[in-house]
């Protein structure tokens, strides 16, 4: 398995009124070819900003340090024509098609337009590849969709606009970025189910930003959790539902309601998310871990193998397989446990 | 797109409808009476005095004599000039070519100048924009008869690279004479101008839909000409216009610094000399030019951005 993408240590700095802000520490991901990867987290976790460093979409006066390696060559060093080549193979499917698309030019310019500029493809014959693409969305009249504005489309037909745009370019890599969260319920299983479908008919490599845990269960091989700006843990998506490593992880599953039994209370996280800039020194999360002990918050936690997967907390061996055990009380048994 | 042309032909029209009869009516209300200035101040006789009212008609009942007067303007007579005796549309007819050449340049050099300067500020940020901004300033606190001293003095006499007075012949002479007068006529505006394009451009970088161009790897001049300009040319046309419907008006005091024998100038003059005829014809020709532009503006506006011809904010 070779890694398309290579996510090594990647630590991110805004600039917000002066001062520098933290909002990525030391990330690492790999995606390998036609893997598809989801990067799950609450809000301010961290995800769309790990985006978009691979993109090299962050804002001007961000810092960044670490590595990230995309087909051989090294992303943070790039600039001018290599930088756009680059952009060129990853593409973009933003949370809020109506925002990210020009409202005052046709649909037919935004979808042929990187094949005009970039590849010097003949109007007409992209015209012709952007109606075909059109079609594999699931859009009917594409001839009629093309000369229309984006104000008269409805936002799942514009995100499927997006969708179909993204691939036109025969891109080597799909960054969706809460692509479905704007649409909704209906709209959101047909226009991921459409992705789905024709990421994997391509084999491409995507990185799925999302707060839902089932749904990128659902469309990725292995998911990664990110808590405060860090990933905390890396799993075969579907196991990370039932089996998951991390304290956080486990916390974020038994958030979830379940559609096969009633519950009377969802059990919700206590505290509130933080931000990696205000995050404790430590292990992040022991403010709000229940199984957190005094010496997860003197150090900083690693990422480590573990069990196929990989997690960034030290006492995730010990507390294996108990993580979402509900007789199990956690301090109760971790007292007896460290006995 | 055809209702939006008749909608807006209709408005044009009542418009026009209501300025022509606030122009005429706001002469004939004011103080003093073209026998007056005819007379030279001398009292004539009343037989005299009669003869001359019958002569103009200016006995008849006003709504008669603005009747007469509006459609006669719109066969393109606008009537005669007492003092001078003569044909107030040849009248006009001379001096037309003179002010639209002046704000055809101005135009020019508001829109070159603005949107140019405009562009530099917000696209590279320190110390050229700054520079942009002192500029801008300046300019903005110039007014026309003041810049027009000063590029005069500097151009004209320090200088001696362009001449300050008088309307030139033939076509590159009359171009050079002009020169002088679109710079000082145009200086407030291309503050205005820069100002708008400035903060319009620095807003549409800030947008969605430039981020997704540039995730597209597309070259950064096709992003800043495709997406920024192209919808930060919305607000500026709006100011554009505006500014330039308002040049009409404003040439009075350039031609007059400038000597140029324009409609502006000649404006002024008709007034000191009570030449009602003139002021008329002159005032309705500028709300003419004032509201096409307008309405040139506003079919811009509807070519720019798809969504107002067709959407709700037409109205």
């Amino acid at each position: 398995m070779s890694a398309l993408l290579e996510v090594r240590d990647l630590t991110v700095r805004l600039r917000v009124g002066g001062a520098d802000r933290e909002v990525i520490t030391g990330t690492t991901l790999e995606i390998a070819e036609g893997e598809s990867m989801g990067l799950v987290g609450e809000s301010g976790s961290g995800k769309s900003m790990t985006a978009k460093a691979i993109a090299r979409l962050l804002p001007a006066g961000a810092t960044v340090e670490g590595s990230v390696r995309f087909a051989g060559t090294d992303v943070l060093g790039l600039s001018g024509a290599d930088l756009r080549r680059h952009r060129a193979k990853v593409a973009v499917v933003f949370q809020d098609p109506r925002a990210h698309i020009n409202p005052v030019r046709r649909i037919d310019d935004f979808m042929t337009e990187s094949l005009r500029t970039l590849e010097d493809v003949p109007r007409a014959q992209a015209r012709t590849r952007a109606a075909d693409a059109l079609e594999e969305v699931g859009i009917d009249d594409p001839a009629r969709r093309l000369r229309q504005f984006p104000h008269e489309l409805s936002g799942g037909m514009l995100q499927r606009v997006m969708i179909a745009t993204a691939l036109l370019s025969r891109p080597l890599l799909l960054l969706a970025d809460e692509c479905t969260t704007a649409l909704d319920v209906t709209t959101q299983a047909e226009v991921m189910a459409i992705l789905d479908d024709l990421r994997r008919d391509r084999g491409l490599s995507m990185l799925f930003i999302t707060h839902d845990l089932e749904l990128a269960g659902a469309v990725c091989d292995r998911t990664s959790v990110m808590y405060a700006g860090q990933v905390v843990e890396t799993s075969a998506a579907h196991r990370l539902h039932a089996d998951p490593l991390h304290p956080y992880s486990a916390a974020l599953v038994q958030a979830r309601p379940d559609v096969t039994s009633t519950a009377d209370r969802l059990v919700a996280i206590p505290g509130r998310p933080v931000s990696a800039f205000e995050a404790p020194s430590g292990c992040r999360f022991a403010p709000r871990c229940p199984h957190a002990l005094d010496g997860c918050r003197g150090h900083e936690q690693t990422l480590a193998d573990l069990d196929a997967g990989r997690v960034r907390c030290e006492r995730a061996a010990t507390l294996r397989g108990r993580l979402l055990d509900p007789t199990e009380s956690p301090t109760e048994s971790e007292e007896t446990a460290d006995a | 797109m055809l209702r939006f042309l008749l909608r807006r032909g209709a408005m044009l029209v009542a418009t026009l409808l209501v300025a022509s009869f606030a122009v005429y009516g706001a002469l004939d209300l004011a103080p003093g009476s073209p026998i007056a200035a005819l007379t030279g101040g001398r009292t004539p006789s009343p037989e005299v005095l009669a003869e001359l009212n019958a002569r103009y008609h200016l006995d008849d009942p006003f709504l008669v004599r603005y009747w007469n007067w509006l459609t006669a303007a719109l066969t393109g007579d606008l009537g005669q000039s007492i003092p001078l005796r003569e044909n107030v549309s040849t009248l006009i007819g001379q001096r037309i070519g003179v002010t639209a050449s002046l704000v055809a340049l101005t135009s020019l050099v508001i829109v070159v100048g603005g949107v140019g300067l405009g562009l530099l500020g917000a696209l590279r940020k320190g110390a050229v924009d700054t520079g942009v901004v002192l500029v801008s300033t300046v300019s903005a606190a110039m007014p026309s008869f003041a810049a027009a001293v000063v590029l005069q003095f500097l151009f004209g006499v320090r200088l001696g690279w362009l001449p300050v007075l008088g309307t030139g012949t033939g076509f590159a002479d009359s171009l050079k004479h002009l020169v002088l007068p679109a710079l000082a006529l145009a200086a407030t505006s291309v503050a205005l101008v820069t100002r708008v394009t400035r903060t319009a451009v620095r807003e549409e970088l800030d947008k969605e839909h430039v981020q997704t161009a540039v995730s597209r790897g597309l070259p950064w001049s096709s992003v800043v000409r495709r997406h920024v300009l192209r919808n930060a040319a919305i607000p500026i046309t709006t100011v554009v216009g505006l500014t330039v419907a308002s040049l009409i008006a404003l040439s009075a005091v350039v031609e007059t610094a400038f000597g140029l024998n324009g409609l502006g100038a000649y404006l002024v003059q008709a007034a000191l000399n009570k030449d009602f005829a003139v002021v008329q014809g002159i005032s309705l020709v500028l709300v003419v030019a004032f509201v096409v532009t307008n309405l040139l503006v506003d079919l811009a506006y509807a070519l720019l951005d798809p969504r107002v011809a067709l959407g709700s904010r037409a109205s």
